[in-house]
């Protein structure tokens, strides 16, 4: 069967709908079959609306994506109680050590995201890890540093991830890698992104899962979770009605 | 001796202005040397084989056993001369005629 290739970080500006449009577009000619758009935390459903209609001229599944920047455990909450039933993914962009690890522990949480520049704050340890394989929170990867960082900086940040895939691959915690990029220039095709992969020691077939099967997975369990006829992973209400 | 394997890419090249032949084959040997160093250039065995400067189009030769290292490192790559540039990878393919058959440039 052939694969879907999901790019769950594009970040094109939702408010401007000619710079969503061509992103959109050069996604779908890039080989996409899904992105997931970022949406500011006060979006209109109007805003949601049309970035879909622009997805489906393109021929493209749109998921609706936020990215909650909390600062405590407490905001981290909220937020989630707010966007989970709304959206189909939540990011958590985790900048402080506690808010990793609640992140981490809640089931509500898709993606764990972390500075990309900032190494001292980059808490994906084991004991992150070990919290995110019994939740339901994979490690998303932005491959947009690796391609504008030169020098030094990428040097650290190839090291970081090097070790960061190991600990995640070692507790079986689901990598996704995304563009995270809002310029078309730097967009790649689903192969080159799985190509720089290789640069922090993913093997060939997990490289292809976490463009396609791993993010695929996350976004069709959490439509399946938004449905009407969801009560619990694995139970779903079939058939309504007095004779049942 | 054992022969040694070769694969033929098909690059498009992305940029709003025009890249000659020279500027791309020292921006992806820059690439390439940035990303793994002179030593792992040394075994891309890297060459230019065409370069279409209407099309933006270009074939290059690269070892079998290196074709995710170039792959990585063309990925990588985003200004060519100051020139901001994509470069995407349409087909890697064994054989020239073969990719000519399957792409279009």
């Amino acid at each position: 069967m052939r694969r879907t290739y999901a790019d769950l970080h594009l970040c094109a500006d939702s408010d401007d709908s000619e710079r969503v449009s061509s992103a959109i577009g050069k996604a779908s000619r890039l080989g996409y079959g899904l992105v997931g758009v970022p949406f500011p935390t006060k979006c209109a459903g109007a805003q949601f609306d049309r970035v879909r209609k622009i997805c489906e001229e393109a021929g493209m599944e749109l998921a609706s994506r936020v990215d909650l920047r909390p600062r405590t455990p407490e905001e981290l909450i909220n937020g989630l109680r707010k966007f989970r039933r709304r959206l189909d993914i939540v990011a958590v962009l985790c900048e402080s050590k506690s808010v990793a690890r609640q992140a981490a522990r809640d089931r509500r949480v898709d993606l764990l995201n972390f500075p990309q520049v900032d190494f001292r704050r980059r808490f994906f340890d084991a004991a992150e890890a070990e919290l995110a394989s019994s939740s339901l929170a994979a490690f998303e990867i932005d491959v947009k540093p690796l391609l504008v960082l030169e020098g030094a900086a990428r040097i650290r940040l190839l090291s970081s991830l090097r070790r960061e895939v190991a600990t995640a691959r070692e507790f079986h915690v689901p990598i996704v890698v995304s563009s995270g990029v809002s310029d078309e220039l730097l967009m790649r095709k689903p192969p080159e992104l799985a190509a720089l992969t290789s640069l922090f020691n993913l093997d060939g077939t997990s490289a292809r899962d976490a463009v396609s099967k791993n993010p695929v997975a996350i976004v069709k369990r959490n439509r399946e979770k938004l449905g009407s006829g969801f009560v619990a992973p694995g139970i779903r209400v079939v058939r309504r009605g007095k004779d049942c | 001796m054992k022969r040694v394997k070769r694969r033929y890419l098909a690059l498009a090249i992305e940029s709003s202005e025009m890249i000659r032949a020279d500027e791309f084959v020292d921006a992806v040997w820059g690439a390439v040397s940035k990303m793994f160093g002179e030593c792992g250039a040394s075994q891309t065995s890297l060459s230019l084989i065409s370069f279409d400067e209407q099309k933006s189009f270009a074939v290059m030769r690269a070892a079998h056993t290196a074709i995710e290292m170039v792959r990585a490192a063309l990925a990588t790559m985003t200004k060519i001369g100051n020139k901001p540039t994509a470069v995407h990878v349409l087909r890697v393919s064994g054989t020239i005629k073969a990719l000519y058959r399957k792409t279009k440039p």
